[in-house]
């Protein structure tokens, strides 16, 4: 029987682990020399601000959506799949080769075809180590990161050598049709009536990423796969005694975070940069952890800690736009939410564990009750 | 190739593997004892920052390799406290501490020296300058023997002799010593451990420990003697490296040396390209060379040549039974 009522779990342990971060990052920001409340107050106002502070948190969100439904589907099975970053550069190569080399005649239909490309190479860039896992019993968090970093140098190589048009210098493909442009959905508020710059921020690929995510609650609490699958992560050998086949529960898992993660390249490299650039990912792949486990695996939780990641990413480029603070702050922030809601839990999961057990043994003074130790 | 581009070629080859080696080491004590640790990168990261700073700011690479292990030992205690005292995932503190690193250090190095993410140049008494070894420039011109020793053996910084010493130290430690079995021993089974009445939690802790000054050296080595100064992101990736060439040496010393030298000279032919195109004939394109250990690892890991078995008890928080 579970110490802790449900909302404990599921919102009270969360939310201390995350104060306990903000606490740290307001010292870290005091120790260099800032003052934690005005780096807020503009932090709020870049990102949430105006639509076009709103746009760019949504556009780094999409990307942090998909990478943290992908490390979340993993969780459920109990794996670990470190390896988002390279699945979302393949799947951006999947996005360039479909829109490059086919002329699609309108964006829908191109979008079509780069999510298809970028789900098949993120899902074929997973699929080797989920079954090395399986079958080989290699461990996955360590061949996924080789696989991040075969993926990177496969990128350079790709680009070096085949993708870059001729006589162009910096390592990246040729630039995708015009028409294959993702529209804006600022410029869809624009036509509504609301004032919205003209950017290259959130387009319709964060709808794709809230249907992937409703997607992923069907699939979980809704059929037989999800239901096998989070058997497979609750207890193996149950599992396997129930019949469930762990090489292809382990296969079919990998393969569908694979494909989430690699969709994060229909946001980065047809909706922003309309090109392969060699660094497109920037780590949201393992943004995803952090995203993933404070979002506690749930598809609408990684909504929220996804758009609460694209506010951080988004407010703290404009603290380094306006101040001395670098956006590296960003990366400090992102550790610390990773130590304290993943590593850290115990921290705060055990204490709290005694002042419920504590509170439930005075109101309900049993027989088994002890005397005080 | 004639003998003097050989002998460039390995010189180069034991810079690269230097840092490896040490982190290599560092990962092999805390995987014996149990500890699984990805947050190698981190560590070496943040100790090549803070020696490089705390060098510039003294004048003096001993009291910045002093510094680099105190930024080492920090994070090494935060993934003891996080993976031993609070049984929490050990892949995520690691991951949690790579990133605490990359951030970090650049925050840190803009607030003091304000250069973007990096720390003025070192020179002088702040770098670990090469050391000629006695009678290096005597016999530097006899064939054969006398380049060997001048360039290859001699001329390197004292952290590389450190990092090749280190390597027996190590094997002595692991397989010779009363410490060194209980080591291993928490890495296999923790609980008979427990039963003979030694603290697994002591064990574990000494281990991170260890390799928390290993891979502070690592992270000197890096911004003192291979560099002259801290930059952003400097480590690149050397830490799972180590990690893959910890793997590919079965958790064993003398293996790890052999492994982070392979490692090594793959990562100073990637600088030669027409060093291998006059031995094979053939263009091989600089990032394939650079991906290929990564490769080599998977193909171990898949037990398709050797089979690699980590320690029993890695990765998993001992729970002692109530």
């Amino acid at each position: 029987m579970d110490v802790m009522p449900k909302w404990a779990e599921v919102i009270l342990v969360p939310l201390i682990s995350l104060i306990l971060a903000a606490i740290i990052s307001a010292l870290v920001i005091i120790a260099i020399g800032e003052d934690p409340i005005a780096a807020t107050k503009l932090m709020v106002e870049g990102a949430v601000g105006s639509v076009r502070g709103w746009g760019y948190t949504l556009y780094y969100a999409t990307n942090f959506i998909f990478t943290g439904l992908a490390v979340a589907v993993a969780f459920h099975a109990r794996l670990f799949n470190i390896g988002g970053e390279g699945q979302a550069m393949l799947g951006g190569l999947g996005v360039a080769l479909a829109l490059l080399f086919i002329p699609w005649p309108h964006w829908t239909i191109g979008l079509l075809a780069a999510s298809l490309g970028a789900a098949i190479f993120g899902a074929a860039w997973a699929f080797i180590p989920a079954y090395l896992q399986a079958k080989r019993g290699s461990h996955i968090v360590i061949t996924t990161i080789m696989f991040n970093f075969i993926a990177s140098a496969l990128l350079i190589y790709l680009l070096n050598e085949f993708l870059k048009p001729v006589g162009q210098a910096d390592p990246s493909s040729a630039r995708f049709a015009p028409h294959l442009d993702l529209p804006t959905l600022n410029s869809v508020l624009g036509s509504m009536g609301f004032r919205a710059s003209k950017d290259d921020s959130v387009n319709v690929t964060f709808l794709i990423a809230l249907v992937s995510a409703s997607a992923v609650w069907v699939l979980m609490w809704r059929t037989r796969l999800g239901y096998e699958i989070r058997a497979f992560g609750h207890s193996e050998s149950a599992a396997k005694y129930a019949g469930i086949n762990p090489v292809r529960i382990t296969v079919i898992t990998m393969l569908i975070s694979g494909a989430l993660a690699g969709l994060m390249g229909v946001n980065t490299v047809m909706g922003e940069a309309e090109k392969l650039l060699l660094n497109s990912t920037e780590g949201a792949g393992f943004i995803g952890i952090a995203v993933a486990l404070m979002g506690r695996s749930h598809p609408l939780g990684v909504v929220i800690a996804a758009i609460l990641f694209g506010f951080l990413y988004q407010g703290g480029a404009e603290l380094a736009l306006w101040t001395s603070i670098p956006r590296e702050l960003i990366v400090v922030i992102q550790a610390l939410v990773i130590l304290f809601t993943g590593a850290l839990d115990n921290m705060v999961r055990m204490p709290l564990e005694r002042l419920f057990l504590a509170r439930r043994l005075r109101r309900a003074p049993g027989p088994d009750r002890k005397p005080a130790e | 190739m004639d003998y003097i581009t050989l002998i460039q070629l390995l010189d180069s080859t034991v810079r690269f593997a230097t840092p490896l080696l040490l982190a290599c080491l560092a990962g092999l004590f805390s995987e014996r004892a149990g500890i699984f640790d990805i947050g190698l990168e981190g560590k070496m990261l943040a100790a090549a920052f803070f020696t490089a700073a705390v060098a510039y700011l003294t004048g003096s690479a001993w009291v910045g390799l002093l510094g680099g292990i105190a930024a080492s030992l920090v994070l090494a205690a935060i993934h003891g406290v996080a993976s031993i005292t609070f049984r929490g995932n050990q892949l995520i503190s690691g991951v949690a501490i790579n990133l605490l690193a990359a951030g970090m250090t650049v925050l840190v190095a803009q607030d003091w020296f304000r250069q973007g993410g990096r720390t003025p140049g070192l020179t002088g008494n702040a770098r670990f300058e090469g050391i000629t070894l006695p009678g290096a420039d005597a016999i530097a011109d006899v064939p054969v023997i006398g380049p060997l020793y001048a360039e290859l053996i001699s001329g390197h910084s004292v952290l590389v002799y450190i990092a090749f010493l280190a390597v027996p130290l190590t094997w002595w430690v692991l397989f010779r010593t009363r410490f060194g079995l209980r080591l291993r021993a928490v890495g296999e089974n923790p609980a008979a451990v427990d039963t003979a009445g030694v603290s697994v939690v002591g064990l574990r802790y000494a281990a991170v420990l260890i390799c928390g000054v290993l891979c502070g050296i690592a992270g000197a080595y890096l911004s003192t003697a291979l560099q002259a100064g801290f930059v952003k992101d400097m480590s690149a990736g050397r830490g799972f490296i180590a990690l893959a060439a910890l793997i590919f040496a079965k958790w064993r010393p003398w293996y790890a040396l052999w492994a982070t030298l392979l490692f090594g000279l793959f990562g100073a032919l990637e600088t030669r390209p027409d060093v291998i195109t006059a031995l094979i004939g053939l263009k091989v394109p600089g990032p394939l060379l650079g991906g290929l250990p990564y490769v080599m690892t998977v193909i171990i890991l898949a037990g398709f040549v050797g089979k690699a078995v980590p320690p029993r008890a890695g990765g998993a928080p001992y729970v002692k039974e109530r």
